[in-house]
């Protein structure tokens, strides 16, 4: 009987025995394996994947963690601020406080603004640039070739880094959309002429222009340059929204701009609103 | 024989065209005294110096207009009599802004010297003394970096200067200032070396020269025989450039190599060059501050390449117009040589100390930089002189991974346009290194 | 914008040597034209054919892939005549069209394209497509030589379809003809059975003089590489010199010359230090030698260079120049 078998058997021995080899080579290293995590295994708060699942996923890096899985932690272990992750928004910090169980306050949502309007018709150049198509590099050589050394030079540094496609170059200035951004802040950082700041969403009127010259050198290379004309201030003067920084006319974020016919009476239209312009 | 030929061979270098005879043969002239000056305070490198004079004073020519402010920094003297119309801020040669003094001249020579030495008697002079006339006088390299003389004389007392160089070899293209220099005023110049000699108390000097200037070597050469001064030597290098950049130009006559980041004077040796030297003589043995310097003006599109002596401050448009004015083809407008200067927005940027050359470059003469890729054809490693490799150097830039590029040495890059020159591909290579400085400069040190 | 006439500002330096992609290429193509007329002479029209086809449907694909990857057209760099010459150099002149506009769309859609065009593509186009082609195509690319009898059918090669590799391979040929003189002045002047580009040293090395002069290439690949097949085939010759082809005949036979001079020498392909470009010549060479020794294929110029394409970034790596003033490895 068992030599019939073994004579049977006897051509797929070889294909036997290989498998009976992987085999114990399988079991061994899963039993090596569930040692080795059992001796090695660190112990984890549930609570982080499952805070870093609520989060977003973007990796943005807007609250100054390294990235979301970094901010999971930090909110679990370490008691960090709920309302840090910018393109969460109010609405997870909310999600957060009732999971762990904490109270928080929302941060004001914030959008990023380019504070300029030098497109190709308005802003002069001084010179032909030739070299890289980078902000950075650009600003380098010879100050950039803008004739207005505060403007935006439009070599889209900005909506380059930018992670969620929110900058777009219109004419030859960045222009961020609102509804795109994330607030994480890293076209701020990336221009090299600090044009681009990060604003409360909910004040829609800006001064679109940085020159900090006087009227009429910025008249001299743009015409949508603010000229420090004060009109916009005097007509703000009860509610004290904007005011004057050297020669450029500045909103004050912490407030909002009630009289909104200075979008109109701006002589070289360098102020708007987001809800009409837009 | 007083000539010895420089015995090392430095790596890479170019041989881009030099086009010289522009300018090599005509005779310095001097530039009528310009209405107006604008006075930059960066004359230098290092801190801007502090005006001293306000609007509406009225200053001789020689009086201080600005003092120095902080040890790496220089005072700023007036080259004319006049009165101060404005300070203001203006453009820089290099596109940064810069503080201008704008002087109303008045050509009249109410001019006031403390004292003038006679020529022998400065070797009576003190070493201190010396010194600090050079300070005294705004003295700073006029090769182009602009470093301040009296520091680069002072070096710290455990670094023994023992061999001095003075840096002849003018490798810059079109630029021939400093050897007509050589040409028109060796006894400036010699005298010049035994002042530094003696400051620094070194008994070996190389005065450095390439050998494309056969006049200027033989001529100092006989001058020197002829007065029997034997501790200068002239040292004859290969014509190729970068020669005159200064570490490349102390390994070739000395085989030293300075160490990475370091200076010269931490292999016992000191560079000057020969516009700098002429100017301590000046300050020394005249008593004159350095307020007027030779620049070449030069290029296929200007009408008569010259070189001038004009004053500190000096718009490049009253320098066009002296040398018969610009051809309608100038595409670009440079301060200093074509391989390291700065292109020119307008005309209306001011000389300085350090202004070396003013070139009008029509289409033809200049390049064209694209973005292409990078065919890796390696000719920009070939070329580079600090043995870099560029290629991969820009590739970490382009991609802003500015750590791998400051790990691969970027720092060491001396903007000399070898690689960006030698590229097929038209790279902008240099402004991505120069790019990947400033980030790196601007970081917190770790 | 301002109508007046604006100045050129740009990052220094502000002149150039002049040198471009445009410029080298063309260089390539005039070196490359000895051994194209050499082709013609031994192989006829098939040579010809070959060589347009490959060349046409080259720049054809490449003008077609740009265009549809909307990118700038580059078929004026000529980067993509030469990936069709080299190609069509690497096939045996009998070769069917269709399989050459095949290899054609395999280097430069799949093995230059693809991967971002000129400069990032990490082997070199015309050897992808070739050795697609040899892999795919076994018997058209090396069963059916014809005799270059166009020319001279005294020859005793002529009468024999196979290249001098490959009866060195199948022993078909004694080791005492192959070595001897008149056949490696054949080799040399390319009176022998192998792919149309490939079989006169001399026009190679016309070129490659060509080459060095213009500065083109450097000495370091070619000299590496084929010095290090003449020493690895002296050495096997003088172990015995019975079952060895003498080293002349490794240098003259198959790919070598064509491979060392035109192929491994791509810029894009091949490290950029001179030290690596050493280490990348005696990598070819070694791996060259130890294919045609004991590997199965007759040749191994291919294979070899291919495989040293891929190491060229490791190489770039480890083979640094000293940076000046920096004492030890950078």
């Amino acid at each position: 009987m068992i030599e019939t078998v073994l004579t049977i058997i006897e051509p797929y021995l070889p294909i036997i025995k290989t498998v009976f080899a992987i085999t114990c080579i399988g079991f061994g290293c899963s039993f090596a394996l569930a040692i080795a995590a059992k001796f090695f295994e660190v112990k984890d708060d549930p609570r982080i994947g499952e805070v870093n699942e609520l989060l977003p996923g973007a990796n943005c890096g807007a609250c100054g963690y390294a990235g979301c899985m970094d901010y999971a932690k930090a909110v679990v272990m370490d008691d960090a601020e709920l309302n840090r992750c910018a393109p969460g928004g109010a609405d997870l910090t909310a999600t957060l406080a009732e999971y762990l169980g904490k109270t928080a306050e929302a941060a004001e949502k914030q959008v990023a603004i380019v504070l300029c309007m030098g497109t190709n018709d308005a802003a002069k150049c001084r010179f032909e640039y030739n070299g890289i198509a980078d902000c950075r590099a650009a600003h380098l050589v010879g100050g950039g070739d803008k004739a207005c050394t505060y403007g935006c030079l439009g070599y889209s540094s900005c909506a380059t880094v930018c992670p969620t496609q929110a900058i777009e170059m219109v004419d030859g200035v960045a222009k961020v959309h609102p509804e795109l951004c994330i607030s994480c802040g890293k076209c701020v950082t990336a221009c090299p002429r600090n044009l681009i700041k990060l604003v409360p969403e909910k004040n829609t009127v800006h001064i679109l222009c940085s020159s900090n010259d006087k009227g009429p050198i910025v008249r001299k290379v743009c015409t949508k340059g603010c000229i420090g004309c004060t009109m916009c201030v005097k007509l703000t003067k009860e509610e004290e929204s904007v005011f004057m920084d050297g020669f450029l006319a500045k909103i004050d974020y912490s407030k909002e701009v009630q009289n909104k016919v200075i979008v109109e009476k701006c002589p070289p239209k360098c102020i708007i609103d987001t809800t009409i312009n837009n | 024989m007083n000539i010895l030929k420089a015995k090392f061979k430095i790596h890479g270098g170019v041989h881009p065209k030099y086009r010289k005879e522009l300018a090599r043969d005509e005779e310095t002239k001097r530039l009528p005294l310009p209405d107006i000056l604008r006075i930059s305070t960066t004359q230098h490198l290092g801190a801007p110096s502090k005006p001293v004079v306000k609007k509406g004073d009225y200053v001789k020519k020689y009086q201080l207009l600005a003092e120095a402010a902080g040890f790496i920094s220089a005072p700023v003297h007036s080259p004319a009599s006049g009165t101060i119309k404005d300070i203001v801020t203006g453009t820089g040669a290099s596109g940064a802004p810069v503080t201008e003094i704008i002087l109303e001249t008045n050509n009249t020579s109410d001019a006031e010297l403390t004292g003038v030495y006679p020529t022998d008697e400065w070797q009576k002079l003190s070493p201190e003394t010396i010194l600090n006339r050079i300070r005294e006088a705004g003295v700073v390299g006029a090769g182009g970096a602009g470093f301040p003389t009296y520091v680069k004389l002072s070096p710290p007392p455990d670094k023994k200067i023992e061999t001095l160089i003075i840096n002849g070899a003018e490798c810059e293209p079109y630029l021939t200032a400093d050897y007509r220099l050589m040409l028109e005023h060796p006894e400036c110049l010699i005298a010049g070396i035994q002042i530094i000699c003696k400051v620094l108390n070194v008994t070996e000097a190389y005065i450095a020269i390439e050998d494309n200037k056969p006049e200027a070597i033989e001529l100092l050469s006989k001058y020197l025989e002829d007065k029997k001064i034997e501790n200068i030597k002239v040292s004859t290098l290969p014509t190729y450039y970068p020669q005159g950049a200064e570490k490349q130009q102390i390994y070739s006559i000395t085989g030293r190599e300075v160490p990475s980041g370091g200076l010269p004077a931490d292999v016992g040796v000191l560079v000057e060059n020969t516009g700098t030297t002429v100017a301590i003589y000046n300050a020394v043995i005249k008593d004159l501050p350095f307020i007027e310097r030779t620049t070449t003006v030069s290029g296929y599109g200007i009408e008569t390449p010259s070189n001038v002596i004009a004053p500190i401050g000096t718009p490049y448009q009253e320098l066009i117009d002296f040398c018969g004015g610009a051809k309608d083809d100038v595409k670009k407008i440079i301060s200093g040589g074509p391989m390291m200067g700065f292109a020119q927005a307008t005309a209306e940027t001011t000389t300085t100390k350090t202004t070396s050359g003013l070139l009008l470059l029509t289409a033809k003469e200049i390049s064209q930089f694209e973005s292409s890729p990078c065919i890796s054809c390696g000719r920009c490693i070939a070329a580079c002189p600090m043995n870099l490799m560029p290629a991969e150097l820009s590739q970490f830039c382009e991609a802003e991974d500015f750590e791998s590029a400051a790990a691969n040495r970027v720092m060491d890059c001396m903007e000399c346009g070898c690689c960006a020159f030698s590229c097929p591909a038209h790279r902008p290579l240099v402004q991505h290194f120069r790019t990947a400085k400033a980030f790196l400069r601007a970081q917190p040190k770790k | 914008m301002s109508e007046e006439q604006l100045y050129s500002v740009s990052s220094s330096p502000h002149v150039h040597s002049g040198a471009s992609i445009h410029g080298i290429m063309r260089d390539v193509v005039i070196a490359m034209v000895p051994t194209f007329i050499a082709a013609i002479i031994f192989f006829g029209l098939n040579a010809l054919i070959l060589t347009a086809t490959c060349v046409i449907s080259c720049v054809f694909f490449e003008y077609l892939s740009r265009r549809i990857m909307k990118r700038n057209n580059t078929i004026n760099d000529l980067s993509a005549v030469i990936t069709g010459v080299l190609l069509a150099f690497n096939l045996p002149p009998t070769f069917p069209i269709w399989m050459a506009v095949v290899g054609s769309f395999v280097a430069i859609v799949i093995a230059k394209q693809l991967f971002g065009g000129l400069g990032y593509n990490p082997f070199n186009p015309a050897l992808a497509g070739r050795l697609f082609l040899f892999l795919s195509f076994a018997f058209a690319m090396s069963g059916d030589w014809t005799p270059w009898s166009y020319i001279n059918t005294e020859n005793i090669v002529a009468t024999t379809s196979a290249t001098p590799l490959g009866m060195l391979q199948e022993s078909t040929g004694s080791i005492a003809f192959l070595s001897n003189n008149s056949n490696i002045m054949n080799m040399f002047l390319g009176k022998v059975n192998g792919c149309i580009g490939e079989v006169s040293a001399l026009a190679l090395i016309l070129g490659g003089l060509y080459l060095l002069w213009r500065k083109v290439i450097t000495w370091h690949i070619p000299v590496a590489y084929i010095g290090t097949v003449a020493v690895f085939a002296t050495i096997l010759y003088m172990i015995d010199p019975s079952t060895n082809a003498s080293p002349l005949f490794h240098l003259f036979s198959g790919g070598l010359m064509l491979g060392a001079i035109f192929m491994a020498t791509d810029m894009v392909t091949s490290p950029t230090d001179r030290s690596g470009m050493l280490v990348f010549g005696i990598g070819c060479g070694l791996l060259t030698m130890i294919i045609r020794k004991w590997g199965a294929y007759p040749e191994g110029v291919s294979f070899s260079i291919f495989i040293m394409n891929a190491t060229t970034p490791l190489i770039n790596r480890v083979c640094k120049p000293r940076v000046f003033g920096v004492k030890g490895k950078a």
